[in-house]
């Protein structure tokens, strides 16, 4: 299933950040999933508001001494295994 | 003496084994605590400080039937001020809209609803209650929040048949994430075991067809399968692992590794209103029992899955070869492996239960003499 880059992802119903022992984690029904680096910056901007080319150019500009492709690649990677968790809802990105 | 590997991640909380469901497969153990034992709302909140103190991310709330507590609303509050993140597993039998609305305005993160079959006549029976039409109705009201939902039918040979049904209601539901969970032997279960076991035949329809709902489903509701272990080739990693992740409390506040510990002789359970939960954690010696791999016997001491299903369950083990520290007699590898056989040997060749073994499956589940769970007092 391939993403539309202009959806704006947001947490799923259930699906919320929580914080345990200064760690920033995920928590979904039954699962949780440890948020550092990246995946918190990934995490943190799924809010609704930023669409997928938007997440990917923030965190480009924030990882600007990795390869822009490859950042794409890995965030994109990344959503598609969150929607695959039933973690992320896509609206639509035709407002 | 082992060591502690991590945190507890997961809180069980069993907050009462008062129920109006009655199933034939309850997982309560066969001695039921009265309300006059179960812990107070001020214990309860203590111990959610505590867990969310010794690393827990998640609570679920279970019973028993967890709504039956007068103070639900209270604990869920105090469990999501704790940090935690809150499920509540329930039958939703005792629920009417406002007393919904309260729960999610309290924070509720996660609401679990079991089903005990696709058709009214069959759950109503397994269950001993009326109770279908209602849980339809609850569903029906959870479309206005906005709340992780899962379903959870639980499966066995008297409603396996009934399958694409309960996958029409997945789809109308919206539901996250739905759990085909077949019946496992322990408690009220196993005393009726002999009428639960599916056939082989409908086992191997169930995999295929849940296949295909998952396809279905893609990107709209997860859909987890939990196999009859009974029929598998190795055990499953109970409770993730002995004391490595999970701690259960019972209604009166003992601290157990898993729900079916008690059926273990000679392991003495620590109780919350006793001790701090991390000190249980640590210390307690039904936790430090079977942790980590020092107990294990062969063939499980020199197995290489011994780190992926960590010898599978103490309990089944317990209940099948007398032996807790046995390989689970589930696994092909365990020498006792037999005896699961012969059981399945038996199911498969009566057929499904009460019906001449060539009849169609479809079973009058009203007629079958079950052993129903009591309410206790």
């Amino acid at each position: 299933m391939s993403l539309d880059l202009d959806s704006k992802p947001r947490l799923a119903a259930g699906c919320r950040m929580g914080e345990n022992n200064n760690q920033r984690v995920l928590l979904m029904p039954e699962r949780a999933l440890r948020l550092n680096g990246p995946s918190l910056e990934i995490v943190s901007r799924c809010d609704g508001k930023h669409s997928v080319s938007q997440i990917i150019g923030e965190l480009q500009l924030l990882y600007s001494k990795a390869e822009p492709h490859k950042v794409e690649q890995d965030i994109l990677g990344y959503l598609a295994l969150l929607q695959k968790e039933r973690a992320l809802d896509f609206e639509s990105g035709a407002v | 003496m082992p060591t502690v590997q991590q945190n507890p991640l997961a809180l069980v909380a069993e907050l009462t084994h008062r129920c109006p469901l009655h199933c034939v497969y309850c997982s309560n153990p066969l001695e039921l605590q009265s309300r006059s034992n179960e812990l107070s709302t001020e214990v309860w909140s203590r111990v959610f400080k505590e867990a969310a103190e010794a690393g827990v991310l998640q609570a679920d709330f279970t019973g028993g039937e967890p709504l039956a507590r007068p103070d639900i609303v209270d604990l869920i509050r105090s469990a999501r001020a704790a940090g935690l993140y809150v499920s509540l597993i329930t039958s939703g039998l005792p629920l009417d809209e406002a007393k919904l609305e309260t729960l999610v305005h309290a924070g509720l993160d996660h609401f679990q609803l079991s089903f005990q079959g696709a058709r009214e006549e069959t759950a109503n029976d397994i269950s001993g209650t009326k109770s279908h039409q209602h849980k339809l109705r609850v569903l029906q009201w959870l479309k206005r929040y906005r709340i992780g939902l899962t379903l959870n039918f639980v499966i066995h040979r008297c409603n396996i048949d009934e399958l694409e049904e309960m996958l029409a209601i997945v789809k109308d539901s919206g539901a996250g994430c739905v759990e085909f969970a077949s019946v496992q032997y322990y408690g009220w279960a196993f005393a009726n075991r002999e009428k639960l076991l599916p056939t082989r035949q409908q086992l191997d329809y169930c995999v295929e067809r849940l296949k295909r709902a998952e396809e279905e489903q893609q990107g709209k509701t997860r859909i987890l399968f939990v196999v009859p272990d009974y029929y598998a080739k190795y055990p499953k990693p109970c409770v993730g692992g002995w004391g490595r992740k999970l701690m259960l409390i019972t209604p009166s506040g003992d601290a157990l590794p898993c729900h079916a510990a008690p059926v273990i002789p000679g392991l003495k359970f620590e109780n919350v209103k006793d001790r701090s939960l991390r000190e249980i954690w640590e210390h307690s010696e039904a936790f430090q029992k079977f942790r980590g791999e020092d107990w294990m016997q062969e063939p499980c001491k020199s197995c290489d899955r011994r780190a992926q299903d960590f010898g599978g369950c103490r309990c089944q083990a317990m209940l099948l070869t007398g032996n807790a520290a046995a390989t689970d007699p589930v696994c092909s590898l365990s020498p006792q492996r037999h005896k699961v056989d012969a059981i399945l040997a038996q199911i498969n060749e009566q057929g499904p239960a009460g019906a001449e073994p060539a009849s169609p499956i479809t079973v009058p589940v009203g007629k079958i003499e079950w052993l129903y769970r009591p309410n206790p007092s």
